[in-house]
């Protein structure tokens, strides 16, 4: 103790002090869990305009292409990272992809049901999945891996099983028609800022179809609907009492029940975000598709958790950011198009994404050993 | 007589066929700080569960400045008052000490259905409190991991007092920390009783219970050996009193009669 209040002494008489806050505001900065992602996504795009600069990449069209296939990547990667600060995994996103658009196609194409109906309808089974994985989580005290595992076979199965026993075959067409004039449906299928790109198509600035039209017509939707989920995520888990909760949940769920968090609800709301977010992705792609096909989503959870775990999640709980997340999922949907750009082989783009696993979970690692140990 | 602030009235609770605890009885007035000794098993970690709300005792009752209460959740415990210290702390290594400190109880501001936690007031709270004890928080962002075990303890404490805590429980505050920080905590329980807590201080060190303690209640496998006051009581007959004590004085046997065969 005496030599620590030496230390501080000589600390305070040695004039030092303006080098030691800029030390301390580096270590600040090396301290937030999504440096790896941000840094990783840098060096993903200098790469990438090293190698496919002058191919197209980076053109308006490209550009939309990768962001498109990262956005919607990226709304299921910060629900789980949200999930997975709070301590837990789902593993049933992909399955819920696939069982969230059948509920929006079979109601729709076969039952005469308003589109707009069938999708609140699946975003009503999506809570109810949601919160089922969330109650057996809570009360069974199982981990919610092996719970939500069996989740995973149980919708996949149940979403074969229902779509062949209604339609007799496994896609569901012919959505595409219902889109128009409905009331909710445009929230998930508009491209957004038309007028800009007609804008840059107009003044040459971007490629032109034959017809005159710009290649790329506006901002997709799974792109609006990305950074809006980013930007909520990320003010609930900074700036909102509930966001204090799932940290603290994950951190330690006892420590945490102790001062009165309610653990249980924090979490079971967060088991209804992913499945709320792989909803959110099969409206979007089930209207783009123009039809439902029951291997939708297929692996997309194993996705989002390497995506959350590169932006800096700790597979533990209790650390981690949305802004890391949607970082990730930028990394990884750059790199899977932008592989098409490059001379690389498209069967590298898993070996890569492995790779990019390892090395954000032994930097993590790292990184929680600056912040618990260091002094 | 001054009213007692808080009474547990013949508290029994059962786990199947296991009596955890049986007819436990103690009563605390403002500024007392009442020990609770006993050995490892005795009970003293059903007991604290059963303050703090976490178990619902099975018979008996708990009585708060008068009132005859139930504690539904350890949230019902902690509005009434009861402000407990777990061993474990409840702490988020992880997290900021601001963040651990309002954890389950953050301030808010702005309007209604769009409340944020407001981190300014909070940071600010956290640095005063802790500068008021004694530790200097350099940035209280920085995370709980990075501080000393007494510096966490204290820490702990504050923030019970913080939330209006008037019976603090503290469950082995001293256990883990060595001579000078159990005494910088010690002296923070002392200085907490006389601004009008009544502070229950469970441990099975006697040592470091005997000089802050106005009176001493002794758990044994489930039961209360009674409630004695300072004057009653030396320090030795409480030692004697947990189990640990004749156990103690036939290794002192022991030992001596090692001692003479060896000489």
């Amino acid at each position: 103790m005496s030599d620590k209040a030496k230390s501080i002494a000589s600390k305070k008489t040695s004039g030092q002090d303006e080098r030691l806050k800029e030390v301390s505001k580096l270590r600040l900065l090396l301290n937030r869990p999504e440096l790896g992602a941000v840094g990783g996504a840098i060096l993903v795009f200098i790469f990438f305009g090293i190698v496919a600069g002058d191919t197209g990449m980076f053109s308006a069209y490209g550009t939309l292409n990768f962001l498109d296939v990262s956005a919607n990547l990226g709304i299921i990667a910060i629900a789980a990272a949200m999930l997975m600060i709070g301590g837990e995994f789902d593993l049933s996103i992909g399955s819920m992809i696939g069982f969230a658009g059948i509920c929006i196609a079979i109601p729709a194409i076969y039952w005469g049901w308003p589109l707009w109906v069938s999708i609140i309808f699946a975003f009503a089974m999506a809570v109810l999945v949601g919160y089922f994985n969330g109650i057996l989580v809570v009360r069974t005290g199982l981990p919610s891996f092996i719970v939500t595992l069996a989740m995973l076979f149980i919708l996949r199965g149940a979403t074969l099983a229902i779509t062949r026993l209604i339609t007799g075959r496994t896609q569901v067409p012919g959505l595409r028609v219902l889109i128009e004039n409905d009331p909710i449906a445009w929230m998930f299928a508009t491209d957004t800022f038309k007028w800009l790109f007609t804008w840059l198509g107009s003044m040459n600035l971007i490629a032109l179809r034959t017809d005159g039209t710009p290649l790329a017509t506006g901002i997709p939707p799974s792109v609006i609907w990305f950074i809006a989920a980013t930007l909520f995520a990320t003010w609930i888990l900074m700036k909102t009492r509930y966001g204090n909760w799932i940290f603290a949940s994950g951190g330690d769920k006892n420590g945490a029940t102790n001062v009165g968090v309610p653990v249980g609800r924090v979490k079971i709301s967060l088991f209804i975000g992913t499945a709320v977010a792989a909803t959110i992705f099969a409206t979007i792609q089930v209207l783009d598709a123009g039809s439902a096909d029951t291997m939708r989503g297929n692996l997309k959870e194993l996705e989002a958790i390497a995506a959350a775990v590169v932006g800096g999640c700790l597979l533990t709980g209790g650390y981690g950011s949305a802004i890391g997340a949607a970082f990730g999922a930028l990394i990884f949907g750059t790199v899977s198009m932008g592989i098409f750009y490059t001379d690389v082989d498209t069967d590298w783009f898993k070996v890569f994404l492995g790779a990019m696993m390892l090395i954000a979970v032994v930097f993590n690692n790292y990184i929680r050993k600056r912040v618990t140990e260091s002094k | 007589m001054t009213e007692n602030l808080i009474e547990f009235n013949n508290i029994s609770k059962f786990f199947g066929k296991v009596i955890a605890l049986k007819d436990v009885t103690m009563k605390l007035k403002k500024g007392e700080i009442m020990c609770l000794l006993g050995d490892n098993g005795a009970g003293k970690s059903t007991l604290i569960k059963t303050l703090a709300g976490v178990h619902k005792p099975d018979e008996g009752e708990i009585v708060i400045e008068g009132k005859k209460t139930i504690f539904d959740s350890p949230k019902d415990a902690l509005d009434m008052g009861i402000g407990t210290v777990y061993q474990d702390l409840a702490l988020v290594p992880l997290m900021s000490v601001t963040r651990n400190f309002f954890m389950g109880r953050e301030p808010l501001k702005g309007p209604p259905f769009l409340k944020t936690f407001d981190i300014e007031k909070a940071n600010q709270i956290a640095a005063e409190r802790m500068g008021q004890i004694g530790i200097d928080v350099r940035d209280p962002s920085q995370a709980v991991g990075t501080m000393s075990g007494g510096e966490r303890q204290c820490l702990a404490i504050s923030r019970a007092i913080y939330f209006g805590a008037k019976v603090l429980v503290l469950d082995e505050p001293t256990s883990a920390l060595g001579v000078h920080q159990a005494s910088m905590v010690l002296k923070y329980v002392v200085k907490a009783a006389s601004q009008g807590l009544a502070v229950i201080l469970i441990t099975h060190n006697v040592h470091h219970a005997y000089p802050v303690g106005n009176s001493f209640t002794v758990l044994n496998r489930g039961k209360s050996l009674g409630t004695f006051n300072k004057k009653d009581i030396s320090r030795e007959e409480l030692l004697g009193m947990m189990a640990g004590g004749e156990e103690l004085d036939k290794l002192e046997v022991e030992l001596e009669e090692m001692n003479r065969l060896n000489s």
